[in-house]
């Protein structure tokens, strides 16, 4: 398969090919307990397709790995504990002030311990890294269709993973009990009670009694250090197994089908390269760390209920919640003798909804279009406006949330009210996603055009040219053949259809109200000007023949 | 929700299950100027071809991989000789801790590198030819599903179970029942909240203590327009409890011109215009504070509630659902502000039992 | 002069002459006007509330009154005292260039022995709050956690942990503090300027003042130490995540594309 062989690559290659002895008997070692040679026989020259977007993943693996690292590395100092210390440290604007000794640990990692505050940053910037990662990840997945049938249980995976990672770092970000993480504990509190009916006793079963008691640290720390990271390994492994087992999918193009991955091999090329970037990202996010300050624990101080700072922000993935909260108004209703703290509670349940809203996406497409074939093919975004539009419909839709979130800061940035800002997340909740829905679509329909345009008339070369008869016209390149296929390879699905209400004996049938649904839905995705007709080779060669050739 | 409904010429034809492998172009249509010409041909990099090149592509990695062997040198270098407590201006990012930047940048340099020069190795040595490889569907063939839901069925008929009811029942019945055991250690985790959320430390005859001088207050203390924050007599901030008590008990003075105090009971409740409101707000329970003395509007940092302190503390903007609960206050014999009872209605975020 | 003479013609000159014509008229009229009964005393002190009457009459009578009792303008100035006026004067807030939800801080026009005189002149129409000595505001004997541990229970909730400021309703917000020098937060805790509150010295006392000040120049000063790198603000997890994302990720897909991109080829021959 390689035509270059130098010998670096022989000795690397050394143990699998058997020409080194020692290496080989290993190798028939393990293989006599694990099999490794049929596994190997499969795997090891598995072809991996390149390009950039497919490595969004991996930043979020390798960050994964980092924070795994890092976070043993600071069990080794942490405490657990709520019990109150005088700290006595180096940092003097805390000497002499009461604090957990969570807090107190915080600071003796920070300020004591050598290398101590960098493995906090490096754990801290990987968290923020690794979520922003999903979230992209999941976007490039989302807007080139990759989550279609067999992919579906795989992005469910992803999904899980993405709101586990949230819960993880919310936990994480609570444990050193300073003033900002306790503010947010304390508003995790509230969000709790407002639970109709339970809401209390969570709330006292979570905290061990009344807030903020002495228990939750240690709580949150087994399940930020063991429970949830203990549920995203597995997640992660049997993601990467099954990523592994559908082969990656890849983008149009020539040579590529849907029946077959063209790229370069895993032996060596991709071991070089995902080997290789698991170094990059984690030299980047240690450089980040060394230069970029993150959670200064000693400026904000220990937690206590009756202190707190303005500007207090949960980490950017909570954001979207917390912009929630912060526009929802303060419905209240009280009734024979309860309370049901709509205010608060509504935003909780939205919470989960605006995540299940992309989560259920797969499913739905796939219901409303009925293909239950296999897709390996990459879809272009513009090539399904309908499924574009509603993801970026719903980015802008989180978007909105993340600015209600910060709208403090964003008032005390650009010189604008709190409440005015407020008002617009209000009605820019409804507003902005469906602006952007249609803006989108109208986007993609004309790209379409674009494509089609250029495929039946060629690229235009820049050159102009002056007609015998004095007109001017532009010089359009045909396009060659690879790029003509790549333009047309995408699929493109007709309406559904209700079908006959009556049947050939005459019977009547009712159209059931979920087949109506779905022939609308269908309509709106595939129907008349929901999608432009890609070209036919038939209207190709009209046209290429009624140009005439020079 | 089947889809079988779905007449098959909905779909599109493209790319069906049967089609030709991409490695080879489709056969037959010439005439089709949209049919797939197969892979490219594979194109030599400078490397492929002349050894000069791939001698230097083999020294910039052989470079790395020193570059970042040096790091780690200079990684425990740095370790070993700079002091944990060492303070460094670095322009532009300001007097930083001479430790973590070092050990940060020389360990950053020392990964990079390794990845860098992998990389670059397998981008300008390794082969590049593009391979293609065939998937295979996912789904079993239909002799496999056959083998496997009669093996199935063989199973389930040798075990029983469809036949012997009361196994089955019973067995389910068991399983059921067994993980209310870990439901109920979960019991465990809190106490029953009870009248908790209802009382706070406050009383009939606790002084109102300044938080800033441990000291009681009295009422000439407290000047128009300033803010002063007070907590029950009695609470050490060295208290086992204080973090608790305090959570419900945070308190926030201030003093209005009687005549400006538009709400009637809340011009009771004060002493000479001095109204004392829970500090802790009643949407999600941040320590609400940020008082605009001419306005008299008191604004919470975390989600933006805003309550009226000159009108009975009502909500006029934001998130929260009730007014903050009011202290009612007097002076005792020896001219201290004191409470004159507990909070009368819970205070802090709202709860379903709060009523 | 050929530079003055060049200038004439500059869009400004105008209110430049218009200006000093108005404070020519102000201080004849000033001078000029029935004598304050203070004017037998000539101790330094009526001096300088003389002086400051004059100042005031110019500056500050439109708004606040001639006699400092306030109009529908401006606030009544009798006991506000000489930190109030060392405060609004000092920081340039007063005099205001127009009427708003809130006066920002700009460059002080009077010097600071002008600005003794108003306040002197201000102090003697009522008792209130005196601006401060050096001594009341020198970090020379102040405990700096416990000033952190005041500044969060007061400070904190307006102006952010280590006092970068935030946003109040309506357009307000509570300024950073990193500029302001010491004198002038201690000022603003006594006298509680615009929606500030006052934290007078019967609840703040004044060590507990100096304490605050201490503290908030030590974690908000051109010496602060950030040990971690780049403080982004000091704004918390808003500017940091922002950084993750354009600095980490934005970092990362670029090495990503240096990854994946096609080597460059040899030329086809």
């Amino acid at each position: 398969m390689s035509t270059t062989t130098n010998a670096t690559k022989v000795s690397n290659d050394a143990p699998s090919r058997g020409t080194a002895p020692a290496g080989e008997r290993i190798a028939d070692w393990a293989d006599g307990r694990l099999g490794i040679y049929s596994l190997a026989k499969t795997n090891m020259r598995k072809i991996f397709p390149d390009h950039w977007s497919f490595m969004l993943g991996e930043v979020c693996l390798y960050s994964f790995i980092i924070i795994i690292l890092t976070g043993v590395y600071l069990t080794l100092f942490f405490h657990p504990s709520m019990n109150e210390v005088t700290y006595h440290g180096p940092y003097v604007p805390l000497q002499g002030q009461r604090m957990s000794e969570a807090f107190n640990s915080t600071m003796h990692i920070s300020f004591d311990v050598r290398g101590g505050l960098l493995i906090r940053q490096i754990h801290h910037w990987a968290a923020l890294v690794f979520l922003a990662g999903m979230f992209v990840h999941m976007m490039r997945v989302f807007f080139t269709g990759a989550f279609r049938k067999p992919r579906e249980v795989n992005w469910l995976f992803g999904f899980l993973l993405f709101v586990l990672g949230m819960f993880t770092g919310f936990t994480g970000y609570s444990l050193p009990d300073d003033l900002l993480s306790g503010t947010g504990v304390r508003f995790m509190e509230g969000a709790i009670l407002s639970v109709p009916v339970v809401g209390t006793y969570l709330s006292f079963f979570l905290f061990g009694g009344q807030f903020p008691g002495g228990d939750f640290v240690a709580r949150f720390y087994s399940i930020h250090v063991l429970l949830l990271p203990g549920i995203m390994l597995g997640l992660v492994v049997g993601h990467l197994i099954l990523v592994v087992y559908h082969k990656h999918t890849q983008f149009a193009g020539p040579g590529k089908t849907n029946n077959n991955v063209v790229g370069m091999p895993l032996l060596p090329v991709y071991m070089a390269k995902a080997g290789g970037f698991f170094f990059l990202v984690f030299g980047v996010i240690a450089v980040v760390a060394a230069i970029a300050s993150i959670n200064p624990i000693w400026a904000m101080g220990p937690y206590r209920p009756d202190q707190v700072s303005t500007g207090a922000q949960p980490d950017w993935y909570m954001g979207f919640s917390e912009g929630l909260i912060r526009t929802m108004p303060g419905w209240e209703i009280n009734v024979a003798g309860h309370t049901l703290v709509l205010g608060v509670f509504i935003p909780l349940v939205i919470f989960p909804l605006v995540l299940v809203a992309i989560a259920v996406y797969p499913f739905i497409e796939s219901w409303v279009t009925g293909d239950k074939r296999e897709h390996h093919i990459l879809d272009r975004p513009r090539n399904a406006p309908t499924r574009t539009a509603f993801g970026a419909a719903w980015i802008s839709w989180y978007f909105v949330l993340l600015v209600g979130g910060g709208n403090d800061l964003w008032a005390t940035h650009f010189h604008l009210s709190i409440n005015a800002i407020t008002w617009f997340v209000r009605v820019g909740f409804f507003v902005v996603p469906v602006l952007v829905f249609i803006a989108t679509k109208r986007i993609c329909l004309g790209l379409q055009r674009r494509d089609k345009d250029k495929v039946l008339h060629g690229r235009e070369s820049g050159t102009i040219k002056r007609l015998p008869h004095g007109e001017f016209i532009e010089v359009h390149e045909p396009l060659d053949q690879e790029a003509l296929h790549t333009l047309t390879a995408h699929e493109q699905y007709t309406p559904v259809e209700i079908g006959p209400l009556v049947d050939e004996n005459g019977v009547e049938r009712k159209a059931t109200r979920s087949q109506k649904l779905r022939a609308r839905l269908s309509k709106g995705y595939y129907g008349e000007n929901n999608q432009i007709p890609k070209p036919t080779v038939e209207e190709y060669k009209e046209i290429t023949s009624g140009h005439g050739h020079h | 929700m089947s889809s079988q409904d779905i007449p098959e010429e909905n779909l599109p034809a493209e790319q069906a299950t049967d089609e030709a492998h991409g490695a080879v172009a489709v056969k037959g249509e010439h005439d089709n100027p949209f049919a797939d010409p197969g892979l490219p041909e594979h194109e030599h990099r400078i490397q492929d071809i002349d050894e000069r090149a791939a001698k230097r592509s083999e020294r910039v990695v052989a470079m790395l991989f020193t570059i970042s062997m040096l790091a780690t040198i200079g990684f425990i270098a740095a370790y070993l000789a700079i002091p944990v407590d060492k303070s460094i201006y670095v322009f532009p990012i300001g007097h930083i801790s001479a430790m973590n930047f070092t050990l940060g940048l020389t360990l950053g340099v020392a990964l990079f590198c390794i990845g860098a020069g992998a990389v670059h190795w397998a981008r300008t040595l390794m082969s590049d030819v593009e391979v293609a490889q065939d998937r295979h569907p996912i789904e079993a063939e239909p002799e496999t599903k056959a083998q496997v839901l009669s093996d199935f069925a063989d199973g389930a008929r040798e075990s029983q179970l469809g036949r012997r009811k009361l196994i089955r029942n019973t067995m389910f019945g068991a399983l059921a029942l067994v993980p209310l055991s870990g439901v109920f250690l979960l019991g465990g985790l809190g106490p029953a909240p009870g009248t908790k959320l209802r009382h706070t430390a406050w009383k009939k005859g606790l002084k109102l203590v300044n938080m800033n001088t441990n000291l009681p207050l009295r009422p000439s203390d407290i000047a128009v327009g300033s803010l002063t924050f007070a907590k029950p007599e009695g609470l050490s901030e060295d208290a086992e409890d204080f973090q608790t008590v305090m959570a419900k008990a945070a308190l926030m003075l201030v003093r209005i011109a009687p005549e400006n105090i538009k709400d009637k009971r809340e011009l009771a409740w004060s002493h000479e215009g001095i109204v004392a409101y829970s500090k802790i707000c009643t949407h999600v329970g941040c320590p609400i504070s940020l008082y605009e003395q001419q306005t008299h509007h008191v604004l919470c940092p975390c989600h933006q509630s805003t309550f009226d302190l000159s009108d009975g503390a009502r909500v006029i903007f934001g998130p929260a659902g009730h007014a903050l609960p009011q202290l009612h206050i007097g002076v005792n014999s020896e001219g201290y502000l004191e409470a004159l009872s507990d909070f009368d209605e819970p205070v802090g975020p709202a709860f379903w039992e709060r009523g | 002069m050929k530079k003055l003479s060049a200038r004439r013609r500059h869009p400004l000159a105008a209110v430049v002459v218009l200006l000093l014509a108005l404070a020519a008229t102000g201080g004849l009229y000033a001078a000029f006007a029935p004598a304050s009964k203070a004017q037998a005393d000539d101790t330094a002190q009526s001096l300088a509330i003389t002086e400051g009457k004059k100042l005031y009459s110019v500056g500050c009578a439109s708004c606040h009154g001639t006699g400092g009792q306030g109009t529908t303008d401006g606030p009544s100035l009798v006991g506000v005292g000489s930190a109030a006026v060392d405060f609004q004067v000092g920081t340039g807030r007063m005099p205001a260039q127009q009427q708003g939800a809130q006066m920002p801080r700009k460059r002080a026009i009077y010097s600071q022995a002008e600005i003794d005189q108003l306040a002197a002149y201000i102090a003697s129409l009522g008792a209130g709050p005196v601006a401060p000595t050096k001594k009341d505001y020198s970090p020379d004997g102040a405990n700096i956690a416990k000033g952190g541990e005041l500044f969060r229970t007061n400070c904190a909730q307006c102006h952010n942990f280590t006092g970068e400021g935030g946003a109040l309703t309506h357009g307000k917000f509570a300024p950073n503090l990193g500029e302001v020098s010491p004198k002038h937060i201690y000022e603003a805790m006594q006298t509680g300027p615009q929606n500030m509150p006052s934290f007078p010295d019967t609840t703040m006392t004044k060590q507990n003042k100096k304490d605050i000040v201490a503290y908030l120049k030590t974690v908000n000063g051109d010496k602060t130490e950030s040990p971690g790198g780049l403080k982004l603000g000091g704004l918390g997890p808003v500017s940091e995540g922002l950084f993750a994302w354009i600095f980490g990720l934005g970092a990362l897909v670029a090495v990503a594309v240096w990854v994946a991109a096609r080597t460059a080829k040899a030329k086809k021959s």
